[in-house]
C-alpha cells in the first residue's frame, strides 16, 4: 500500500443530465509532485477535485489516495487535505474555534498543531475573530492552517491563490514551495498559468472534462517545439531558403524579422543553409514558448460544440 | 517574516502517534458547541421561556374565575401545575413543532448552503457519524426546549397560583407533589412526537438543503396532520394522525393511568419517524457534497 501513488485517478466521469463535466479524467500524482490542473472556467477542475475527495460520486471511473478510495471509507483521506473552491468555516466561530473543531473531527493530535498552523499563515493575531470579519485572503489563509492540522503527505488546494491581492498571490506561491520542499505533495488547481510554471513540475490541461495534456512543462514546451527569429544579410533570400528548408515549420515574417517553429536539429542544418545560399546570419535566437501559449494552444483549439474535445492536439505527450 | 518562511519544519515533519479515532460523540459535542453561537437557538429557547411567563401574565391581568372546555382550564386559578398543562395541549398546534424545526430544519441545511459540510467531510469523520452527531445534537435541543418549558410553567404557574392539588381528568383530586411527578412524566411523553418532528425536520433539511424550506416545511407536515383530524369523514384516521400523538400524555392524567394513548403513540410515532429518519440518514450517505 505505501507504495501506491499520492493520487491516481482512472476513467473518471461525472455527468449532470446531459452536461459531462467530467469525461474520462485520467492522471497520476507521484509523490514528490507539485501538479498543476489547469483549465479554464467550467472546464471541470473543481467537480474531479470533489471527486478525489470523496464528495461527490463518480458516475465511471475511480479514485484512489495512496491506494485507498475515498468513496468507501474516510480514513481514506488520511495524510490528505486540502480544500474545493473557498474554504469555509462557521462565521459566527472564531478562526480559533473553527480550528479546534476540525482538529477534534480530525483526532491524531491535530489540537496540539493548533497554533503553530496560525503562526504558519501569520493569523495569530486574528485567531480570537470572528471568521465572518475575516477578508477573502484571511480565509484563504485560514484553509491553509486547517489543511496543515492534518499533517497531510497530500494537499489537494483548488485556487488558492485566487481572490488574493499580489503580495497575498506572491505569500500563497511561497508557501505553497516551501510545503512542497518539506516533502508533501500537492495538487494545485488553478487557472493562473503564471503561479502554476512558477511552483509547478507536472501539469495535466484539462478542457470540456477530458484531459488534453499531462506531463512535465518542460516535456510539453519540447514537444510543443521551439520558436525562433532570424535575422540576415539578405532576409528575402532566408525567407525562401526557410520555406524550402525540411523541419522548418510556421515560417512567418514578423516585426521585419523572420520567426519559424523547428527542432534543434532542423535549425542547424538550416544555418547551414542560409550559409551556402549566402543569406549571413545576423541573429538567430529561440523564442520559447510560456506555458500560457502553449494553454491557449491547447485549450482554445477545440471544437466549439459542447462536446468534450474528441482528441489531444498534435502536442499531447501522453 | 513571509507567511512561508514562518512555516515550521516540525509542522510538517512530524507525523504524531496514532490516538482514538473521533466519532459520533466528538461530532455531537461540537454540534452542541455551534448550537450555542446560533441566534436560531436563543430564539426557540427563548420562546420556550416566554411562552409560559406570557401565558401566566395574561391569565393573573386578566383575572376572575376561568373557564373553558378544555383540559385543566379551570384549574388555572387553583394550582400552578395546571400551566404546564394547559401550554402542552394548545402548544402542540403550531408552537413546538415550529421551535423543534428551527434546529432539525436547519442542522444539515445550513451546512450545505455555508459550504462548511464539504469542510468537515474531508476531515476523518465517516458521514454516519456526522448525522447521527446532528440528529442527536437536534433531538437534545428538543428535548432541553420542552423541559424548559414546561419548567418555567411550573414555576411561572406556581408564583401565581400555588403549589395545590390538581383534579384529574377522572375527577379524582391528586396531591401537588403527586401532580408536579405527572406533569414531568407528561413531558416526557410529549417528546414522542417532538422526536417525530425531528426525524421530518431532519429529513426534509438533507432533501431540500434548504435551511427555510425544510423549517417551513417541518411546520407544515404538522399543521396537515391537524387539519387532516378536523376533516370531515377523516374520523377513522384520527388515532394514527401525527397530531393525535400529541395528546397521549393525557393518560397519564387518568385514575388509573390509561396506558393506551401512550402505547400508540409510540408505535405510531416510530410509524412516522423511522422512516423519515431513514430517508435522511440515506440521502445524508449517499448526497454528492457540492455547495458552499
Amino acid at each position: 500500500m505505501s507504495q501506491a501513488p499520492p493520487l491516481e485517478v482512472r476513467g473518471l466521469v461525472k455527468r449532470y443530465g446531459e452536461l459531462v463535466a467530467v469525461a474520462g479524467v485520467d492522471l497520476t500524482v507521484h509523490a514528490g509532485d507539485v501538479y498543476g490542473y489547469l483549465g479554464p472556467n467550467g472546464a471541470g477542475k473543481t467537480t474531479s477535485l470533489r471527486m478525489m475527495l470523496g464528495l461527490i460520486r463518480p458516475d465511471e471511473g475511480s479514485v484512489r489516495l495512496f491506494g485507498r478510495d475515498p468513496q468507501e471509507s474516510v480514513s481514506a483521506l488520511e495524510g490528505v487535505a486540502g480544500f474545493v473552491e473557498a474554504p469555509t468555516f462557521y462565521p459566527y466561530m472564531s478562526g480559533r474555534r473553527n480550528l479546534e473543531l476540525l482538529a477534534a473531527f480530525d483526532g491524531d493530535g491535530a489540537e496540539g498543531r493548533i497554533e503553530e498552523a496560525l503562526e504558519a499563515v501569520e493569523l495569530s493575531h486574528r485567531a480570537g475573530d470572528r471568521v465572518g470579519g475575516y477578508s477573502h485572503g484571511m480565509r484563504q489563509r485560514l484553509g491553509i492552517a486547517a489543511a496543515l492540522l492534518r499533517n497531510p503527505r497530500l494537499l489537494l488546494l483548488d485556487e488558492p491563490a485566487t481572490g488574493l491581492d499580489p503580495g497575498g498571490m506572491r505569500d500563497m506561491r511561497l508557501l505553497v514551495k516551501r510545503l512542497a520542499a518539506q516533502g508533501i505533495t500537492i495538487v494545485l488547481s488553478s487557472h493562473l498559468l503564471a503561479e502554476v510554471e512558477e511552483v509547478c513540475n507536472r501539469v495535466a490541461i484539462v478542457q470540456r472534462g477530458r484531459i488534453v495534456y499531462e506531463g512535465q512543462i518542460a516535456e510539453l514546451k519540447r514537444a510543443a517545439g521551439m520558436t525562433y527569429r532570424l535575422s540576415t544579410t539578405d532576409d528575402q533570400r532566408a525567407l525562401a531558403v526557410c520555406r524550402a528548408q525540411p523541419g522548418i515549420e510556421e515560417v512567418r515574417v514578423r516585426e521585419g524579422q523572420i520567426t519559424f517553429v523547428a527542432e534543434d536539429r532542423a535549425v542547424a542544418e538550416l544555418s547551414q543553409a542560409l550559409v551556402e545560399a549566402g543569406a549571413l546570419i545576423l541573429a538567430l535566437a529561440p523564442q520559447g514558448a510560456t506555458l500560457e501559449e502553449l494553454f491557449f494552444s491547447l485549450t482554445e483549439a477545440g471544437a466549439p460544440d459542447s462536446e468534450p474535445v474528441a482528441e489531444p492536439l498534435e502536442v499531447t505527450a501522453r | 517574516m513571509s507567511v512561508a518562511e514562518a512555516v515550521d519544519e516540525r509542522l510538517v515533519a512530524r507525523r504524531p502517534t496514532r490516538t482514538r479515532r473521533p466519532g459520533v460523540g466528538t461530532v455531537y459535542r461540537w454540534e452542541l458547541i455551534k448550537l450555542r453561537y446560533q441566534k436560531r437557538t436563543y430564539l426557540g429557547l427563548g420562546a420556550s421561556m416566554l411562552v409560559p411567563i406570557l401565558f401566566v401574565l395574561a391569565v393573573h391581568f386578566r383575572g376572575g374565575p376561568h373557564g373553558g372546555d378544555f383540559a385543566f382550564s379551570s384549574y388555572l386559578d387553583r394550582s400552578g401545575l395546571a400551566f404546564p398543562l394547559v401550554i402542552l395541549l394548545f402548544g402542540a398546534v403550531w408552537m413546538f413543532p415550529l421551535i423543534t424545526a428551527l434546529v432539525a430544519g436547519d442542522i444539515v441545511a445550513s451546512e450545505d448552503h455555508n459550504g462548511t459540510l464539504k469542510t468537515v467531510l474531508t476531515r476523518s469523520v465517516e458521514r454516519h457519524e456526522i448525522f447521527l452527531g446532528k440528529a442527536l445534537a437536534a433531538a437534545s435541543y428538543a428535548v432541553v426546549a420542552i423541559l424548559l418549558d414546561g419548567t418555567v410553567a411550573v414555576i411561572a404557574g406556581i408564583a401565581q397560583s400555588g403549589f395545590h392539588s390538581l383534579q384529574s381528568l377522572s375527577g379524582t383530586i391528586v396531591s401537588a407533589p403527586k401532580s408536579l411527578e405527572l406533569v414531568y412524566v407528561s413531558l416526557l411523553v410529549y417528546l414522542i412526537p417532538i422526536l417525530t418532528v425531528v426525524a421530518i425536520g431532519l429529513m426534509l433539511s438533507s432533501l431540500t438543503r434548504h435551511s427555510a424550506a425544510a423549517v417551513v416545511g417541518t411546520l407544515m407536515i404538522s399543521l396537515l396532520f391537524q387539519l387532516i383530524g378536523v376533516l370531515p369523514g377523516m374520523g377513522g384516521s384520527v388515532p394514527y394522525l401525527l397530531s393525535t400523538q400529541f395528546n397521549a400524555w393525557q393518560g397519564f392524567l387518568r385514575t388509573p393511568t390509561d396506558w393506551a394513548p401512550i402505547i400508540r403513540a409510540v408505535w405510531v410515532c416510530a410509524m412516522y419517524g423511522i422512516p423519515c429518519l431513514t430517508v435522511a440518514y440515506i440521502a445524508f450517505l449517499r448526497r454528492d457534497v457540492a455547495g458552499g
